[in-house]
């Protein structure tokens, strides 16, 4: 392997970071809504983002990838590869969010709803002040998990063409008949990426563990 | 939008057909290996002496940090330059059932873990030793608690089973590819496919659902 080809590693790093951080950063908020949909029971709508949230965490990612590719143009929709990528991505950590989200709220203790009620705060104002801030806090280990399993799958990105760590590894494997080298130093970004996020995490719950210690 | 591609869909069902059985056969081979294999981990991650035991942790975490199609492409354009080659097909089910065996080796010990040490105890006050405390005591409540989670990892490996079509090996998205492809019917082809990987989980959803039962029910 020749330094351009490790640049070329990086770069798909860097596309494989950029794509999944967006992705995630869509998907968390969607994810909180379609859960926020289903805890307040919203006549019609829950039953469908039930439907909908069980087919997606259902469908491999890559299906779901050359769906979002190959047929939205067929409806009249065009998207850059990268942007199908992001969407594919989103949309499948939103389906999990949803769940972990839920998960948070359905466990979260109902006399603290009360006695805002009782204070007479309205519903965005105890969602605002009460639920969210403690939901963020208890949904944080899942949400972290399922950023780095956002990442394992984000290979499917490599399917549409879209250069990520993967498809650069491919690329130079196949042109230098050496698919071993550019492999193994793929394994190891993907181990710095998901080593980070967990470290971070970490870092994240000792201090909150430290704030509420003090 | 119109039902004209699920008609060319229906008229090509043999060959998506043939795909869902490919994956179906895939699913159930590689689960039964992953079993398997993930169980005789586990056995020696709580058994075993400590010089096997390290290493051995330190692969798993390997393992479950790497994105399965790395490991796919690893398996199969990789180790030919060992010297080692495999048939798509080969190559598939080996990296789907080294991948999700290290899942199925840490999820057994996470079970083994929260069991209280009582009954252990106890059976062993009443004379239980050897094969039979291990079978009749220590493992039946560390499957039955583990069960819902296997069927999670179960349905990872249907999901991670479309990975393959990388490969080439010829499942479910793959032959949702070929007939999108020659008919230029993506939207009702892929459609088609997800509804069978949708039916395939619920599939495993309903068989834990039933497993749970029997486990509550024997408590």
């Amino acid at each position: 392997m020749t330094t351009i080809d490790y640049l070329a590693l990086l770069a798909g790093a860097g596309n494989t970071i950029a794509i999944s951080a967006i992705a995630i950063v869509l998907g968390s908020p969607l994810g909180l809504m379609l859960a926020l949909i289903r805890w307040a029971k919203v006549p019609g709508l829950d039953g469908l983002v039930a439907i909908l949230v069980s087919l997606l965490r259902a469908t491999p990612s890559v299906t779901l990838m050359l769906l979002v590719y190959f047929a939205l143009p067929v409806l009249g929709i065009e998207l850059p590869r990268v942007v199908a990528a992001v969407s594919t991505l989103a949309l499948g950590s939103m389906a999990y969010n949803c769940e972990i989200w839920r998960g948070a709220l359905l466990t979260f203790p109902k006399d603290q709803l009360d006695a805002a009620k009782a204070f007479g705060m309205r519903r965005n104002l105890r969602l605002q002040h009460i639920i969210l801030p403690q939901l963020v806090r208890s949904a944080l280990p899942a949400l972290v998990n399922e950023m780095t399993l956002l990442i394992k799958v984000s290979p499917a990105i490599a399917v549409i063409g879209v250069t990520d760590v993967t498809r650069a590894a491919v690329r130079i494997g196949a042109s230098t008949y050496q698919p071993v080298p550019p492999f193994t130093v793929a394994l190891l970004i993907y181990l710095a990426i998901i080593g980070a996020l967990v470290l971070a995490q970490r870092l994240f719950e000792n201090r909150q563990l430290a704030g509420n210690a003090a | 939008m119109n039902f004209h591609g699920f008609e060319i869909v229906w008229s090509q069902r043999d060959e998506m057909l043939s795909g869902l059985a490919l994956t179906l056969q895939i699913v159930v081979i590689s689960s039964a290996l992953a079993g398997i294999v993930g169980f005789a981990a586990f056995w020696l991650l709580v058994q075993g002496r400590s010089s096997i035991v390290r290493p051995m942790k330190t692969a798993i975490d390997l393992i479950r940090a790497v994105p399965f199609m790395l490991l796919c492409y690893l398996i199969y354009y990789g180790l030919p330059s060992l010297g080692v080659t495999f048939s798509n097909m080969t190559a598939g089910v080996t990296a789907l059932t080294i991948y999700n065996a290290a899942y199925v080796a840490e999820l057994l010990r996470g079970s083994w873990k929260a069991q209280p040490p009582e009954a252990n105890e106890a059976a062993r006050a009443l004379g239980f030793h050897g094969w039979k405390l291990v079978t009749r005591i220590i493992l039946p409540p560390v499957f039955l608690d583990a069960v819902p989670m296997l069927g999670n990892q179960m349905i990872q490996v249907i999901k991670d089973s479309a990975f393959l079509v990388i490969i080439t090996v010829q499942e479910l998205t793959y032959s949702a590819n070929e007939i999108q492809a020659t008919y230029y019917v993506p939207f009702a082809s892929f459609i088609c496919a997800i509804l069978f990987y949708w039916i395939l989980c619920l599939g495993v959803e309903g068989g834990v659902r039933s497993l749970v039962r029997v486990a509550e029910s024997r408590r």
